[in-house]
């Protein structure tokens, strides 16, 4: 009895002080100023077309090159991992054990900086080129073990189904495996592009120029040049409309999955 | 059913269908296989019985090279499937071979599963392979399921679909593994008679089985296996109800008593 009158008081008590502290922040806020500094409707309607067209553009080809990239590497890395030639797999461990290892930003340094040093001013081609070839390494690193989760979550017999049927392993695996494992990882493929959205925001170090500039980049540049941060909440916004319904389809999916559809 | 080998032009020079000879296997250390002399004559249906961890499913899996023998010979027709440069998929394309959880392929319909090998295997074309599929589904009595996926389908009707699947290709001879251990009770015998019209046409047959009365009916000969060697073998009738080995005597009384 004592115990939960306790209980009640000290919840009361995180009641009444969440409630001092909101309040004393909703009195003492600037919201004027605020809403200036965030969301200027003026700014934000000057901006609008631009950012769609270009900054939300931009990322898009970013996040598609890199994913694209990032998928037929990270197939052929993940059955390399799998592959019974021992040097295969210690050449696809190691590569997945260094990009995952590594931060994206240094990678994207190393490609777009780094490379053109090393190969006396060859570089990867294309104004996409370079931040795409660095986001699509990396990510082949992770996709390539989701794939390969995927490949060995689809049950054994059906390889030793579709040789017995004299197909090769090649074959068995590009007709019958592969097109089960993919189904099978729809979830985490999806949150890989999340996350591979979210990451071009980091190809803004390669100087990308007032045409290739993708959401983060343009923000910022729009944010210095009017001295106002409504340009980071637009961005923000276009973010959450791309990766939201991402991951709600994402949740979906895997729900589905777990109910079982076999 | 046309079978792919045709009228043989001297039946004395042909080689046994199956022919194994001093088959070895291990799993690690464990000794699976102890020295099998086996043979499968052609049209001949041999069944396999013997306990859980006996070797019968290894042997059987041996026969296709699902499982890699770790010394003897398995010849094929004459061929010997373990030599270095044989072409062993074009080989699996003459043994059918039917597996306990059926593993039919969930991704593809019925339909799907019974033209895919046949198209990108034997590259038959696409009218050819649907025709070869509606005859042998016919065969096992499901031409009506044709576009359904297996995983609507029942245990006995996936098993069918597999013994189909295995049939379309055209196969010299049909390898069974278990193929009614894993469906309800109620089932089993849907599956049984399809087996059994096949061995009435003359299809060669290793069937590894817990099903005695299939043995008894179908079987030209039964092998008795224990602990990865063959014990004892010989008709039906004769290994069945006078085994002359105390391991045989053993094994028997324990499935009769179930």
């Amino acid at each position: 009895m004592e115990r939960r009158t306790r209980i009640r008081l000290t919840r009361y008590a995180i009641y009444a002080a969440t409630i001092l502290v909101v309040g004393f922040v909703a009195v003492r806020a600037d919201w004027g100023s605020l809403q200036e500094a965030f969301l200027d409707p003026e700014i934000f309607a000057e901006q609008f077309w631009d950012i769609l067209t270009i900054a939300a553009k931009n990322t898009l080809i970013y996040t598609l090159l890199g994913y694209t990239l990032g998928l037929v590497w990270g197939l052929v890395l993940a059955l390399m991992r799998l592959s019974t030639i021992t040097p295969y797999r210690w050449f696809a461990t190691t590569y997945i054990e260094i990009f995952r290892g590594i931060p994206l930003l240094l990678t994207l340094l190393i490609i777009g900086y780094g490379l053109p040093i090393a190969l006396n001013g060859t570089k990867v081609p294309g104004t996409y080129g370079p931040g795409a070839v660095a986001l699509g390494v990396v990510a082949a690193a992770y996709l390539a073990e989701t794939i390969r989760a995927g490949i060995e979550a689809v049950p054994r017999g059906q390889m030793e189904a579709a040789r017995s049927l004299g197909m090769s392993y090649g074959r068995a695996m590009a007709t019958i495996v592969i097109p089960q494992a993919f189904r099978i990882i729809v979830p985490p493929l999806t949150n890989e592009l999340v996350l591979l959205i979210k990451d071009t925001s980091l190809v803004s170090v390669l100087g990308t120029t007032q045409l290739t500039e993708e959401l983060t980049k343009f923000a910022r540049d729009n944010a210095s040049s009017t001295f106002n941060s409504t340009p980071y909440i637009a961005a923000a916004l276009v973010y959450l409309c791309l990766t939201v319904p991402l991951t709600r389809l994402s949740a979906t999916l895997e729900k589905r999955g777990k109910r079982g559809n076999r | 059913m046309t079978g792919a080998s045709g009228p043989p032009p001297s039946p004395a020079a042909l080689p046994p269908a199956i022919d194994i000879r001093d088959l070895h296997k291990y799993f690690g250390d464990l000794q699976v296989l102890k020295g099998i002399d086996f043979e499968v004559a052609l049209r001949e249906v041999v069944c396999v019985i013997g306990p859980s961890g006996s070797g019968k499913s290894t042997l059987l899996r041996c026969v296709n090279r699902l499982e890699e023998p770790t010394s003897g010979q398995i010849l094929i027709e004459g061929e010997d499937i373990c030599a270095p440069h044989v072409d062993l998929d074009r080989i699996r394309t003459r043994i059918g071979m039917v597996f306990q959880q059926f593993n039919l392929f969930p991704h593809l319909n019925v339909l799907g599963n019974l033209t895919i090998a046949q198209r990108k295997v034997l590259g038959r074309s696409k009218p050819a392979a649907q025709a070869k599929a509606r005859e042998v589904l016919a065969k096992v009595g499901l031409l009506d399921k044709i576009d359904e996926y297996p995983g609507r389908l029942s245990g006995g009707q996936q098993q069918r679909v597999a013994i189909a699947r295995a049939l379309a290709m055209d196969p010299d001879m049909m390898l069974f593994d278990e193929a009614t251990s894993a469906l309800d009770p109620e089932l089993v015998g849907e599956v049984l008679a399809v087996m059994r019209s096949l061995a009435e046409e003359g299809m060669t047959m290793m069937v590894v089985t817990h099903e005695m009365g299939f043995a008894r009916k179908v079987a030209d000969r039964v092998v008795f296996m224990d602990g990865g060697v063959v014990v004892e073998e010989g008709a039906p009738a004769a290994l069945l109800d006078e085994p002359t080995h105390e391991r045989t005597r053993r094994f028997l009384r324990m499935v009769h008593e179930r």
